[in-house]
């Protein structure tokens, strides 16, 4: 987990393209797969993309044509749930040998995909691929659904803001509920208390929380409460008003973040 | 039984089709009477419908809809942040672990048993993708049949009285709910799972062939 904070930090500043090329190698070394994909698609079958695989297979992809016949890009365009590649239409002829040339240059027998559409018919898809046995994989894919899930969010978000004209959506400020919430993380407050509190159900607080962590993009709460002290949308009292100088919420980050955590 | 459809794949199955969106149109614009578009077809439908949402839906044994709702990631454009900010004081929920849900529908005919199942799709959809929460758009009406099948959603806002009342809630990602919703819809694990993996995992044989 550690680590993957690091990876959020350092795509948080990312300012080039090509760190995003790097990251996504450290993601592969990371989670210990074969292969890491980011690819971008749009409705007219322009593509753009970073990832692991051989130079050799992304050229012969664009030469063939594979963009036509990818079960997996075929089959994320029409859905957002994420994708075992196993569950995904390869019964025609085309896409059967399309699967044993893809074997054949490395790509692996398993791949999971994140599907993320964008307006006007985008979209980017997250890849794992990897070598291994249905049961191997299974576990694999159920152990990080969720960190690749955010991941591929997160990643999509930078990858469209380094890439000029495909302007991402405005990041959205935190509603009045997201801010309160972390706020009151931010002070300390156990769940249950900030539940109480905002005179909502816990179930319901993590809702605002969920929101608010992916508005940030955050892997958990402790970096969202983080995050949002040091962008300035929240304050937290206490620890403006014990600061003798410089940013209070910067002074205070470490404490505030071990307090969000309990 | 229980179907997971995207739009895209809905004609397909062209009685099923068609008498959800007629259903549609007599839940919502005939008895709840909101402000909803019915075309020549006499199909209920909007612009999230354009959208490719996933349905899930209860099919009768004569192939036709005994239920239906729709799901939306919160990530997208989303009925909820659109049309509802005012019932949520200007919240927008946001995350790839929510999904919205609306146009819970039941036909006519429909027992409290496919409302079970219904809400227990819901649970499933939460438990395979990761959620942690479903957010949805309903009529008070459906708040007692959510409550008669052990899964009411805890209400954020709402707006309206009486028949045109209508309110937004969240369901939360309970793991412990899935037994009493199983056993409100009378339906074992072990179907729910079949079903599901009959929607979400088709082809797994011609995909071992082909390696």
């Amino acid at each position: 987990m550690l680590e993957l904070d690091q990876f959020l930090q350092a795509l948080e500043q990312a300012d080039a393209l090509d760190q995003i090329q790097d990251l996504i190698v450290g993601l592969r070394d990371h989670f210990q797969v074969d292969h890491v994909v980011y690819h971008w698609v749009s409705a007219d079958g322009e593509q753009y993309g970073f990832g692991t695989y051989d130079l050799a297979w992304v050229q012969h992809y664009v030469e063939k044509d594979y963009l036509r016949i990818d079960p997996v890009v075929i089959g994320c365009f029409q859905r957002f749930d994420p994708v075992d590649w196993k569950r995904l239409d390869w019964s025609s002829k085309a896409a059967q040998a399309f699967r044993k040339d893809a074997i054949a240059h490395g790509i692996g027998n398993q791949g999971f995909s994140i599907p993320i559409r964008g307006p006007s018919g985008q979209l980017a898809l997250l890849t794992a691929s990897h070598s291994t046995d249905d049961a191997t994989w299974a576990t694999f894919t159920e152990a990080h659904q969720r960190d690749w899930i955010l991941i591929a969010h997160y990643l999509n978000q930078k990858a469209l803001e380094l890439e000029k004209g495909r302007a991402p959506e405005p990041v959205r400020a935190l509603s009045p509920r997201e801010t309160d919430a972390l706020t009151y993380l931010g002070m300390g407050y156990s769940r249950g208390q900030v539940a109480d509190l905002l005179n909502i159900s816990e179930h319901t607080l993590r809702a605002y929380i969920e929101s608010a962590r992916f508005k940030l993009g955050a892997l958990n709460t402790t970096h969202a409460v983080a995050r949002a002290i040091s962008e300035g949308l929240i304050v937290v009292g206490g620890a403006a008003r014990a600061a003798t100088g410089g940013w209070p919420g910067r002074d205070t980050e470490g404490k505030i973040a071990k307090s969000a955590a309990r | 039984m229980l179907r997971y459809i995207y739009a895209n794949e809905l004609s397909q199955y062209p009685v099923l089709q068609t008498s959800m969106f007629r259903d549609r149109a007599i839940q919502f614009s005939e008895r709840l009477k909101w402000a909803v578009t019915v075309d020549e077809k006499g199909w209920e439908r909007d612009e999230y419908d354009d959208m490719n949402p996933l349905y899930v839906i209860w099919q009768n044994p004569d192939g036709t809809h005994g239920g239906s709702m729709r799901f939306l990631p919160t990530t997208e454009r989303t009925m909820v942040n659109d049309h509802f900010a005012e019932l949520l004081n200007g919240e927008d929920i946001r995350s790839p672990f929510i999904w919205e849900c609306t146009r819970f529908c039941l036909g006519q005919k429909s027992s409290p048993r496919v409302a079970g199942a219904m809400m227990l799709a819901g649970g499933e959809l939460m438990r395979a993708f990761s959620l942690t929460h479903l957010l949805g758009v309903f009529d008070p009406r459906m708040v007692r049949i959510y409550s008669m099948i052990g899964a009411s959603p805890e209400v954020l806002g709402s707006s309206g009285e009486g028949r045109d009342k209508i309110s937004v809630g969240l369901w939360p990602f309970r793991p412990e709910d899935r037994l009493k919703v199983l056993r409100r819809a009378g339906l074992s694990s072990e179907i729910s799972e079949h079903w599901f993996n009959r929607s979400f995992g088709r082809q797994i044989q011609e995909f071992q062939q082909a390696a």
